[in-house]
């Protein structure tokens, strides 16, 4: 029978983390009980992290918004809904069912190239802050937290608290595409937030690479354009630059091919809907 | 078990179903919810090869494993070790070698189900792995490995009418057209619960299609007489043929005679995925011959089934899909070759449709382009063309029922088309790729296409799949009232509710009662082949009608105790196909046509369907909402194999077994569907109706397929469609030198010349 | 280890694996055939109840994080006769084989109740999460319409 660690605050989560760095961490269960109902996941040790009150909180301010681990995707989508990208995001999580328990600290552990919830901390330049007993926090900046395919920075000790971000004005927005109307993991995805003030953009991909990836030449090429002065030539440009960087692979739920075609029209589109949307959005 | 009580509700209207109150509560008791004091659980180990020989099995480490009661290997099965609907070619167990992932080597009982399964893991089975044999086409080749001791060719189909040579035909279109593995998938996965009985024997409670010819097949394996294997029917989570053929019911049977106790055994999702048969994936080669002015003068067809490792009912699936080959259409010179083979990838069998989706993707395909190279409208093409009430089909049968095929074509054509929408600031969901908010208007091309097909109703060549039931009439404080024994199965499609209107209708009592259904009533037959209104429906009828004379006999008075009435129904008889595939095989047939209007983001293959019209040919309506009901699961099931459903198997390995990448239509996938249903009633069956399960799934994927060549300009010629096809990314299939027609002896499945013994036709000739 | 829930009402008490699924600890443990499993990912909806007053999906929900939680399957709106939203369904014929129906009211009636009128795209999401192979979904959309048009 799995052993079962259930701590009631961070600092007991803390510890019992130091002590068993073998435990499998539970947070919303909807990946975990996937591997665990069909044979692929017996872990002899688990530390329930549902009861940690720390973690379900989301804070913001003129600085730094910050949101727990253990705030659920529906949370999300009801109480961020200011946060397009995000909030967007959050939204095309598999079910009502499953977004009313995944939550945003299980998409970052997990760590699946096809996160939805990560191709927007990736478009807003997220860190990762990680917890440890008896140290101080590491707050990790994303593109160093994700290192492949269900791999991510973090120590056997530590635990993903929370994300956080320094809050971008412009307006932002997430796509995806499967080869059904609802409840599909991405093929591809893309996730785009605009920056007014430093007039930047960030372009993140999803299911197209080891982690979610971000559209470096395509974000320099927008940059230099007016944004006032659209020009469709140029979004296409963005979005050939875009399908050139990716690295997507074969598998059973899409092929290379497409996803590069599919990244090509996504920052195409994303962009263009982003830009018009200047504005008549704050974000 | 679920015996059932209902409302009133006559035939003709919209009763509701009679089983309808416990299911919405979750009271209802399927297959996979039984449960016995002193239960055990059952387990299966199935083969992880395609292709092996099993060296050595050790069970020793499982048979000491904490809770267990029982671990059975080939050995110990009493009886004939061998199982099948049509042949018996499947080991209960397998014994020395494995033909398909999935298959059953063991089997344990335990007192948890985890336990179980932790002994399963415990059993080591030593494999030689083979070269599986995975391609159709290869496995026609005569120096390939024969899976079967009588070769991999376990049917074909010749069927020859006029001369194809001498056709003078104007203008040929020729084409290649395949489609994928599709699964049943009934949210309801497999279950059971054997019981072992004082006399020796065993009550098994079961979700199935076919309570006797579960028996018939259970019985011989256990070594046990017909009669001391008693079967009753569970709850059924839908079937769509995927229970046709026996999966925990043997299994179960053993265990529970092993360890004297009951035994329950209930599939997960990714055990169903190995546990059942599959739609038969397909290659079609086939070529119209016209003359100028749009008449069929030839069709030349040849197309290949990939039947998997075992039988099942390939053989009959076969001979829907050849005879139905050249489509609803009068052709006077018609060539078909049709052939089912043995390979290493999973069984395929009976899944709704029956043989007909496959080649009414094709035909419907070929038809358009036909219509194409002639300038003529498809639906201008197909009116020229379509048979009717006299017309013969390629195996020569004439349709002597009804077939009213241009009314179906021009009721679907006068169906509105759909109301006309912003292009732009629609609500997300509306747009092509739903959910995922990839589309706000960029880059739709909408399309429009038809498809009209035809399917039989009940068993074909030479069977007589007669259905029996009693209908008893009984004095009560409240009046009369009355009810029905039958071993038919209802596994949703509203059977005892029609079987209820039909008993009300005929004596004139409120209150009906359907019994459930037991190997103790005589065969009802399968609930599939679109059958069983007409059977069954026509046993109640007949029953209800004796009733009603012997109560007039009794001068109305019922105080004399109750009146039971049993009726046998049986549908005309027909033949077999003779050696140039001439013969009345079918019994009737039902018509229909479906238009799709879809959707495309031409730049991101993302298709969002917007409306189905459908109007179907069904005899007489006895429930409306019903019926309808029937028309829209059947076209949702038409868009997920257009669309997205396929078993994808790589070297005989399912990659996809789990509703995580085998993917169904949501309630965001199925558009509005508007049903017209054309009333023209069908001599010889009850109230003049017709089957109308299966008839949807076979036109909704040709349709849909149609309407987006319209959107595209696409060939699209293999289902289900995928982005890829639909931006270019993926060549169309390329045809291979058409297959060859191979060596066989004659119209019958080899085995059946070869010597084995039969498993459905020795219980139809037990009737003869 | 021992979890207590309180299923329907009752109050249960029962030792098991902490990572065993909520819905097959309800229908192998304690018998509750209300709840469904039809595919253990969360891809079908078939095991929905609420949680604590929350829509999921039980085959993803392990047993630790059900300990001292209230579950509400769809036998808890049948109150002596069926609900508003069970009758919706008679009516509409959105029965079939059934299987799929449990887990249907249950999201039916959470959306009623948090959404007395909810709009055409809140529906389609609410529905988004529950599969059903019979029915083609229409008449499930029309039995959600009635119930809205009908509950008190």
């Amino acid at each position: 029978m799995t052993e079962a660690l259930r701590p009631k605050t961070l600092e007991e989560a803390l510890a019992l983390r130091a002590a068993h760095p073998e435990a499998t961490v539970l947070a919303g269960g909807t990946d975990l009980m996937v591997g665990v109902n069909f044979g692929r996941a017996e872990p002899a040790c688990l530390l329930d992290l549902s009861r940690l009150g720390e973690l379900t909180a989301w804070a913001r301010d003129d600085n730094c918004i910050s949101v727990g681990a253990g705030v659920t995707f529906s949370r999300i989508s009801a109480e961020l809904d200011d946060l397009t990208a995000l909030a967007e995001a959050a939204s095309t999580v598999g079910s009502p069912q499953i977004r009313n328990r995944a939550t945003l600290g299980g998409n970052i552990v997990t760590a699946s190239p096809a996160g939805d919830g990560i191709a927007a901390l990736a478009a807003y330049d997220a860190s990762i802050v990680v917890a440890r007993h008896a140290r101080a926090d590491r707050r990790i900046p994303w593109d160093e937290f994700f290192l492949g395919p269900k791999q991510t920075a973090l120590a056997d000790d530590e635990l993903v608290v929370a994300a956080e971000w320094e809050p971008v004005d412009g307006p932002g927005t997430f796509a995806k595409v499967g080869p059904r109307s609802a409840m599909v993991i991405a093929v591809a995805s893309i996730c785009v937030q605009l920056d007014e003030q430093a007039h930047d953009v960030r372009i993140a991909l999803g299911s197209v690479g080891p982690t979610v990836l971000r559209a470096t030449r395509a974000e320099q090429l927008v940059t230099q354009l007016d944004w006032n002065d659209l020009d469709e030539r140029a979004l296409q440009e963005a979005g050939a630059l875009a399908a050139a960087d990716v690295q997507p692979i074969d598998d059973l739920r899409g092929t290379a091919a497409y996803r590069r075609r599919a990244v090509e029209v996504l920052v195409r589109r994303a962009l263009a809907w982003t830009l018009a949307a200047r504005g008549k959005v704050a974000a | 078990m679920n015996a059932v009580t209902g409302r009133p509700g006559r035939v003709g209207e919209s009763a509701r179903r009679i089983d309808g109150a416990p299911k919405t509560t979750g009271e209802y008791v399927y297959g996979g919810d039984l449960s016995a004091p002193w239960m055990l659980w059952g387990g299966t180990l199935r083969s992880p090869h395609a292709a092996a020989r099993i060296r050595s099995i050790d069970t020793s480490e499982a048979v000491g494993a904490p809770g267990v009661h029982a671990v059975l290997t080939a050995a110990d099965v009493p009886g004939r070790p061998t199982f099948g609907l049509e042949i018996a070619d499947q080991p209960v167990l397998a014994s020395d070698e494995v033909r398909y992932e999935g298959e059953a080597v063991a089997l344990v009982a335990a007192d948890r189900p985890e336990r179980a399964r932790a002994a399963l893991r415990l059993i080591r089975v030593e494999y030689e792995l083979l070269e599986p044999l995975v391609d159709m086409e290869l496995a026609l080749d005569p120096a390939a490995r024969p899976l079967h001791a009588f070769g991999n060719v376990l049917r074909h189909v010749h069927i020859a009418r006029g001369d194809l040579d001498a056709a003078a035909a104007d203008v040929w279109v020729s084409g290649f057209y395949e489609t994928g593995m599709q699964d049943q998938a009934p949210l309801g996965p497999e279950g059971g619960l054997a019981v072992p009985a004082s006399d020796g024997g065993v009550d098994l409670y079961v979700a199935t299609q076919w309570l006797h010819v579960d028996r018939q097949q259970i019985a011989p394996c256990l070594g046990l007489p017909e009669e001391l294997v008693r079967v009753t029917l569970a709850g059924v989570g839908g079937a769509f043929g995927s229970r046709e053929d026996v999966s925990v019911q043997i299994h179960a049977c053993l265990l529970a005679l092993r360890t004297g106790r009951p035994v329950k055994m209930s599939y997960g999702r990714e055990e169903s995925f190995h546990g059942h048969v599959h739609r038969h994936p397909s290659r079609t080669w086939i070529r119209y011959g016209a003359t100028r002015d749009g008449k069929l003068v030839a069709a030349d067809v040849r197309l290949l089934l990939d039947g998997g490792a075992y039988a099942s009912s390939s053989p009959a699936v076969l001979a829907n899909a050849s005879t139905f080959a050249a489509g609803p259409y009068e052709v006077p010179n018609v060539r078909i070759e049709g052939t089912v083979v043995y390979t290493n990838n999973p069984p395929c069998g009976a899944m709704r449709g029956f043989g007909a989706p496959q080649v009414c993707f094709a035909y419907e395909a070929a038809m358009d382009e036909l219509a194409e190279a002639l300038r003529l409208s498809p639906l201008e093409l197909r009116l020229r063309n379509v048979v009717g009430h006299g017309s013969a089909l390629p195996t020569g049968q004439v349709l002597t029922g009804s077939a009213p095929v241009r009314e179906v074509i021009e009721r679907c054509r006068a169906i509105p088309l759909p109301p006309r929408e912003p292009p732009l600031g629609r609500d997300p969901l509306d747009y092509p790729g739903g959910a995922g908010r990839a589309n706000r208007g960029e880059h739709i091309r909408r399309g429009v296409g038809f498809a009209v097909g035809f399917k039989n109703v009940a068993y074909s060549e030479g069977f007589d799949d007669a259905a029996e039931a009693t209908v008893i009439l009984s004095d009560a404080p409240n009046g009369p009232i009355a009810a029905v024994r039958t071993a038919a199965v209802d596994y949703g499609q509203g059977l005892y509710t029609v079987l209820a209107q039909i008993v009300r209708t005929e004596l004139g009592v409120e209150d009906v009662i359907v019994h459930p259904a037991t190997t103790e009533s005589g065969s009802a037959g399968s609930t599939s082949a679109s059958r069983q209104t007409t059977m069954t429906g026509g046993a109640v009828l007949e029953a209800c009608r004796a009733v009603r004379a012997e109560l007039a006999a009794r001068g109305g008075d019922l105080t004399g105790g109750p009146i039971s009435c049993t009726r046998e129904f049986h549908h005309r008889p027909t033949d077999q196909l003779d050696a140039e595939g001439q013969g009345d095989i079918h019994v009737s047939f039902a018509f229909t046509a479906q238009r799709a209007v879809v959707d495309v983001d031409t730049e991101l293959g993302l298709v969002r369907v917007v409306q189905i019209a459908a109007a179907q040919d069904i005899g007489h309506t006895i429930n409306p909402l019903g019926a309808e009901g029937q028309v829209e699961g059947g076209t949702a099931m038409g868009i997920g194999y257009a669309l997205m459903e396929e078993i994808q198997v790589e070297a005989g390995l399912i990659r996809n077994p789990s509703f995580t990448d085998y993917l169904v239509p949501t309630a965001l996938d199925v558009p509005p569907i508007v049903v017209d249903f054309v009333e023209e009633p069908e001599p010889g069956a009850p109230y003049g109706v017709k089957g109308i399960g299966e008839l949807s799934t076979v036109v909704a994927a040709p349709a849909i397929v149609a309407a987006l060549r319209h959107a595209t300009g696409r060939t699209l010629t293999r289902l289900p469609v995928r982005p890829d096809d639909l931006l270019g990314l993926r060549p169309d299939s390329t045809a291979h030198p058409r297959a060859p027609v191979p060596d066989v002896p004659g119209q019958q499945p080899v085995p059946e010349y070869a010597g084995l013994e039969l498993g459905q036709q020795e219980l139809m000739k037990g009737h003869e | 280890m021992i979890v207590h829930l309180t299923v329907d009402g009752t109050t249960h008490i029962v030792d098991v694996d902490p990572l065993r699924s909520l819905a097959t600890l309800l229908r192998d443990e304690l018998g509750v055939i209300a709840v469904k499993n039809g595919c253990e990912q969360g891809e079908c909806g078939s095991c929905t109840v609420w949680l604590d007053d929350e829509l999921v999906c039980s085959c993803l929900v392990p047993a630790v994080q059900a300990d001292g939680a209230s579950v509400r399957t769809a036998a808890s709106l049948a109150n002596g006769g069926l609900d508003t939203v069970q009758e919706a369904f008679l009516d509409a014929g959105a029965v079939q084989c059934g299987y799929c129906i449990p887990g249907f009211v249950v999201t039916v009636a959470d959306l009623l109740e948090r959404d007395p009128h909810p709009s055409e795209h809140a529906v389609r999401d609410a529905l988004s999460g529950n599969v059903c192979r019979c029915t083609g979904y229409r008449k499930i959309f029309a039995a959600t319409r009635l119930a809205e048009a009908r509950r008190p």
